[in-house]
């Protein structure tokens, strides 16, 4: 056979290397390499790379499994986060008129209000409930002066419901940094000393449906209403801190603020 | 087990091979792998058929790249300077050094390189992967080849990136 193109391309070379090559350039190429002891030794160097790379990771693949890759266990984690979104979809609506809800998987790019409001409020409620002497600023005996600090820092009429009807006691509040302004932070406890907190933050999106996130050892349910960011979170027992969530925004609806 | 679970399960050893060589970092690349399987299972409904590995290459992949940008949005505290590393001999020293040369290469140099030696991936795959056209994988792979050669030869500080 005559080969017309006797000349063959870097990219030629690496497609022999990794057999891409088209079987009628194979002959070709070889003849090549027999007559460019230049080439040859790069394709030798790039064969060498190669076994270099499977011979320091290859043996991996046939380690033993370990058990956190279990697909069932896995499944069953999908399964309650999606359980938890449903409930979280069906508490907004109760809630009356929410539209909006969006699935876990839009939210990919840039992290959200949702991202950023709930990592937060779950961060200082993570720091905050362990505190013995000091959880507040302000304690929850002072509600008056409370709300016309918090109000005033965040130049919105805040309303900090009365949870007494879930058990909850309010310990107090204070005023934490947020990433777009100063935000309010308080604090409920129930009788055997679990704690939930409110955050609120002023914020720009639109309202939004009550939305869940679990994370590790706490979970925190997230809406918007009239401009201003709601996170409750609590201990991770969705029921009991979806129908905390929910009281506290029968709450604040009641009252409905107004920015000012 | 739906065939759609075994297909998954079936690529985790090579999945963590992969993230393994990506990383070079033990319980890092099994995060990958862990939020990859999550990812998947709670795809399901989306994937319509085709190459499963070739998917959860495609998840591994945009997760670690997705971590990297994160890494770059906050101040570098890692040293770039792994000089000191105590010198080694005999093969592994030779493992030591194909780790640094890999280390050495821009993120999808790497990713184009591994998928293709490591996992076996096809060049058309490999494009499908990295969303890009095959004619980029394959200026990837040659470049990739290049920085490694060049490093072993001992260019190591004019050619070290800084990330």
């Amino acid at each position: 056979m005559i080969d017309r193109d006797p000349r063959v391309t870097e990219e030629e070379l690496h497609a022999y290397v990794d057999g891409e090559l088209a079987a009628d350039r194979r002959a070709a190429v070889e003849a090549w390499l027999a007559s460019h002891p230049e080439d040859a030794a790069r394709v030798a160097q790039w064969r060498a790379q190669a076994d270099a790379i499977r011979a320091r990771f290859g043996a991996l693949a046939s380690e033993p499994v370990p058990a956190r890759f279990d697909l069932v266990r896995l499944a069953r984690r999908t399964r309650s986060w999606r359980a938890a979104a449903a409930a979280a979809v069906i508490v907004a609506f109760l809630a009356g008129g929410v539209v909006g809800w969006m699935a876990r998987g839009a939210s990919a790019a840039a992290p959200s209000r949702f991202d950023t409001f709930t990592a937060q409020a779950l961060d200082a409620h993570r720091v905050y409930v362990v505190e013995v002497r000091h959880p507040v600023e302000v304690t929850g005996g002072e509600r008056p002066h409370l709300v016309q600090w918090l109000s005033k820092r965040l130049d919105y009429e805040l309303r900090i419901p009365d949870l007494e009807s879930s058990g909850l006691k309010l310990v107090g509040g204070r005023l934490l940094p947020g990433p777009f302004g100063p935000v309010a932070f308080c604090m409920y406890e129930g009788p055997s000393g679990e704690r939930f907190t409110i955050y609120y933050a002023r914020t720009d999106s639109p309202q939004t449906a009550m939305r869940y996130r679990a994370g590790d050892r706490f979970a925190a349910v997230y809406w918007v209403e009239r401009g201003l960011a709601y996170v409750v979170s609590g201990p991770l027992e969705r029921e009991r801190l979806l129908n905390v969530a929910q009281a506290a925004y029968d709450q604040i609806d009641k009252g409905m603020p107004q920015a000012r | 087990m739906g065939g759609f679970r075994q297909a998954v399960e079936g690529a985790v050893p090579a999945l963590r091979r992969y993230a393994r060589a990506l990383t070079r970092n033990g319980e890092l690349a099994d995060d990958l792998v862990q939020d990859t399987l999550v990812r998947a299972l709670r795809s399901e409904h989306l994937f319509h058929g085709g190459d499963i590995r070739s998917w959860l290459y495609t998840i591994l992949t945009n997760l670690n790249r997705n971590r990297l940008r994160a890494l770059a949005r906050r101040p570098a505290l890692q040293s770039i300077d792994d000089n000191d590393a105590p010198e080694l001999a005999g093969p592994e020293a030779g493992a030591r050094d194909i780790e640094r040369a890999l280390a050495s290469l821009v993120e999808d140099q790497r990713s184009a390189l591994l998928l293709v030696v490591l996992e076996g991936l096809t060049y058309r795959e490999v494009a499908e992967v990295q969303g890009v056209p095959i004619g980029t994988v394959m200026s990837r792979l040659a470049r990739a080849r290049m920085q490694i050669k060049a490093y072993l030869d001992g260019e190591r500080p004019a050619l070290r990136r800084v990330k």
